[in-house]
């Protein structure tokens, strides 16, 4: 079973690490603003296009996914139209583009289990300052798992109360999710209490 | 996570990252007169601080956000992963366990006489000043754009968030009241 935005395939990127992607997008990321020429930039933007096709995700999933950020750029560029010059929107807007295809290509090609691994492996120097990876680890877990079942219990109760006539409020659904919510977070910390579990 | 965070706060932080998920469900509704559609997204940063405090609440709400960043479109609209972080709105995201940090330590210093009034008011100030003076700096700063610029295009949610904040009060309100747990818990 797969979750989340992850989509499997046999690309180079799919088969690169996790820590290498995410260093590699860091590295570029940093370079983007740090570098003064134009060129560079707006010959980027193709560049990261490629990248972003080579995952080899179907292309109307890839384009379905575009579409959010595209509008917030189409936004920013008319605000440079309007108080600012063409050709800083121009740039703002490459960078974004740029930055926005390689991020979303490593989310496409890396699983949530590889990087919650990495998360862990990243908090590791943390220890002495009293983070302590088992336990992030644990509720990232946790959290993952319950997700499905909250919203599960949301729709159960928007069922229930459509059935008794009422239209969807976001009021009468969120009071009784939050109890049922706590409820269930005091039950699974006795039960997890009650075997032991320290780390 | 900190040396004094015991198992029972590590279940709770992680239930209300999933709660926030679940919220997120909800669908945008459009009010009448307001251009743009308000989401649920806040709700859940405004009422992590406000229903388990403010370490708690932070981190149940840092969790959330690093869920989105490892590639689970948890966001309203099914958005999410890495490209969240490099969009020009980051900044609205990272603010968000600031602000339930801060709506949470309000709340905890309080919460002997808290009502939904001062639930309103905590939830404002974390939940939209705090979000929008880290959000409208770093927007300025990698848009390129000026900070009036930056804060003149994210006025017009302002008036969602008071809403957002409202109900936040009214639900808070409700569970304080009808859930005694919660004294105990904190």
């Amino acid at each position: 079973m797969t979750i989340g935005l992850y989509h499997p395939g046999r690309s180079p990127l799919h088969r690169a690490s996790a820590g290498a992607k995410v260093a590699g997008l860091l590295v570029l990321s940093l370079a983007l603003f740090l570098v003064p020429s134009e060129i560079v930039v707006f010959a980027s933007v193709p560049l990261a296009f490629a990248v972003y096709l080579s995952t080899g995700v179907p292309f109307r999933s890839l384009l379905a996914q575009l579409r959010g950020p595209a509008i917030l750029l189409g936004i920013i560029f008319a605000f440079h139209l309007v108080f600012g010059t063409v050709a800083e929107g121009l740039l703002a807007v490459a960078r974004f583009a740029t930055l926005i295809l390689l991020a979303s290509a490593v989310t496409l090609t890396t699983p949530v289990s590889a990087m919650a691994e990495l998360v862990e492996w990243g908090l590791g120097p943390l220890r002495p300052l009293g983070v302590n990876p088992a336990k992030v680890g644990l509720a990232i877990a946790l959290s993952i798992r319950f997700v499905p079942l909250i919203a599960e219990e949301f729709r159960l109760i928007r069922e229930a109360q459509a059935a008794r006539g009422l239209a969807a409020n976001p009021l009468a659904l969120i009071v009784p999710l939050v109890i049922r919510t706590l409820k269930s977070a005091d039950e699974l910390a006795d039960a997890i209490e009650a075997r032991g579990y320290e780390s | 996570m900190s040396r004094d965070v015991s198992t029972r706060d590590i279940v709770y932080i992680a239930l209300f990252a999933a709660l926030m998920a679940a919220i997120n469900l909800v669908p945008a509704f459009q009010v009448g007169f307001l251009p743009v559609p308000i989401t649920a997204q806040t709700l859940g940063v405004m009422l992590a601080g406000a229903l388990i405090g403010a370490k708690r609440g932070a981190l149940a709400i840092l969790l959330f956000v690093l869920l989105v960043a490892l590639g689970l479109p948890l966001l309203s609209g099914g958005h999410g992963g890495l490209s969240v972080f490099f969009g020009p709105t980051a900044g609205f995201i990272i603010a968000w366990p600031f602000a339930a940090f801060v709506t949470g330590w309000l709340t905890e210093i309080n919460w002997r006489r808290m009502n939904a009034v001062l639930f309103f008011v905590f939830s404002a100030i974390g939940g939209i000043g705090v979000v929008y003076l880290i959000g409208i700096p770093w927007l300025a700063m990698v848009a390129k754009l000026s900070l009036w610029d930056a804060a003149m295009g994210s006025l017009i949610f302002v008036p969602g968030d008071l809403i957002k904040a409202a109900v936040a009060a009214v639900i808070a309100e409700t569970v304080r009241r009808s859930y005694p747990l919660m004294q105990a818990a904190r």
